[in-house]
């Protein structure tokens, strides 16, 4: 479904990524983990082109996303992007999140719009706070809504940026649940974590960057029972 | 100190009938200044170099000459450059219009700024166009913030806009200087224009609180 080959990424003279491929099946649920500073969030950054990077080709489907002639904005309609500071836009309510994008970009009536966002909020268990403000809410709640603004738009893939990184402890686990949950009805999934109980149980694959390079690329039971690089030795001796 | 007030009654009518053209003055003016300054500030804050030139000149040129200068300049000049004599009010319209987008420019681009990146990236990766982007998502939260100094431009512009009074509309100011004239006292009606002046500018204050109040809902 995604096809990356030879992503290459610098800032001015800093090499963030140095190289990298890899594919990505339809349905497949993708662990990206590594040390802070190998480039993980960025890496996924460029598969929905919020960098831009300087070599390298992302192919989505049948769309070469990282062709200057491709229309990004149609592209990102297909990628829904959870960050890990929430990125709700305060000045709407919970159900003004999910509704505006629908409504902008697909066109979709009102009602149409109202109906799709009530369903999602059902399913991340907030349907009693649509008429809530962005800040009434508590991190593990608004992280919710964000998953369920970007599902709001039907994408194929979800990115999903640390999304449990700014949470309290105790909220962890109820945006994990959802992800889970969203896992397990097919959906594509880029995640960059460092909740390593959660890629062992819910990836269906772990990518391990270090310095900018795809270092390692296994299941995840062979990943973190028996890594084959020294680095990943390393890096799973020191989280885990 | 002897104040006359009685000498100027039945003038006070009069003086209060300049206030339609003030306001009138006032609003077209705003209206102008708000939409080209959301303009500029939106040329200011593009990647696009010349669009930032363009821009910056523009408010150089308003902000580093005197309004007077500006307001006399396309009301006496407007017969060389345009070939017609413009009517006092475009005049009007046209000098506080573009000298106060220059102003509002700079605070609206300062707005723009102080919002958070991440809004532009979260509505950017929903694929909301540039347009939307900034009309529904980053402008409404920005002006959010920027409104108490956007009251604060509105009441220097409905004081400057006495400026006029030297193109002959017939302001509360110039009204005012009028009924000096007649009556041979000056203190009296000037002092009363001030008063008209404070009352306007004490509405807009409170109708800035009450718009900020709602526009605070979301805190």
């Amino acid at each position: 479904m995604i096809k990356i080959d030879g992503l290459k990424k610098n800032y001015g003279k800093l090499e963030v990524l140095k190289g990298i491929s890899t594919e990505i099946g339809q349905g497949e649920v993708v662990a990206i983990i590594g040390p802070s500073g190998s480039g993980k969030s960025t890496f996924l950054r460029c598969i929905n082109m919020l960098e831009t990077p300087t070599d390298g080709q992302i192919r989505f489907k049948d769309q070469i996303i990282t062709d200057k002639k491709t229309n990004i904005m149609k592209v990102r309609e297909n990628v829904g992007m959870v960050f890990q500071h929430f990125h709700l836009f305060p000045h709407k309510t919970v159900l003004e999140n999910l509704i505006y994008a629908p409504m902008k970009v697909k066109k979709l009536s009102k009602a149409e719009a109202v109906k799709q966002a009530r369903e999602l909020l059902t399913k991340v268990g907030l349907a009693d706070k649509e008429s809530t403000y962005p800040n009434r809410l508590s991190g593990g709640q608004k992280q919710r809504v964000a998953i369920a603004r970007a599902l709001a738009m039907n994408p194929e893939v979800m990115l999903f940026d640390e999304p449990t990184s700014a949470l309290d402890p105790e909220m962890v686990k109820e945006v994990l649940e959802v992800m889970k949950s969203l896992a397990h009805t097919g959906m594509t999934m880029l995640i960059v974590t460092h909740e390593m109980g959660f890629a062992k149980e819910v990836a269906d694959r772990v990518l391990f960057l270090d310095g900018g390079l795809l270092v390692e690329e296994s299941a995840p039971e062979d990943f973190f029972s028996n890594p084959k690089s020294q680095r990943a030795k390393d890096f799973l001796e020191k989280v885990l | 100190m002897n104040l006359e007030f009685e000498r100027i009654m039945p003038s006070l009518p009069y003086i209060l009938e300049g206030i339609p053209t003030t306001l009138k003055v006032v609003a077209v003016a705003a209206v102008i200044g708000f939409v080209l300054g959301i303009l500029l500030s939106i040329l200011k804050i593009s990647r696009i170099k010349p669009l930032n030139w363009i821009a910056d000149f523009y408010t150089s040129i308003f902000r580093g000459t005197p309004l007077v200068l500006q307001l006399m300049l396309i009301y006496f000049g407007s017969p060389q450059i345009l070939g017609i004599q413009i009517e006092a009010f475009q005049a009007a319209f046209l000098a506080f219009g573009l000298n106060s987008a220059a102003y509002i420019s700079e605070i609206i681009r300062g707005g723009i700024l102080a919002v958070d990146k991440g809004q532009r990236e979260a509505a950017l990766a929903l694929g909301v166009p540039y347009s939307g982007m900034m009309l529904n998502i980053i402008l409404p939260q920005a002006i959010k913030n920027i409104l108490p100094s956007l009251v604060n431009e509105l009441i220097s512009l409905t004081k400057e806009s006495a400026v006029v009074t030297i193109i002959g509309l017939g302001d509360i100011m110039r009204r005012a200087y009028i009924v000096g004239g007649e009556t041979y006292k000056f203190f009296e009606p000037i002092l009363f224009a001030g008063l008209i002046y404070y009352v306007m500018v004490m509405i807009l204050t409170i109708l800035g609180k009450v718009i900020e109040r709602r526009m605070r809902r979301s805190d």
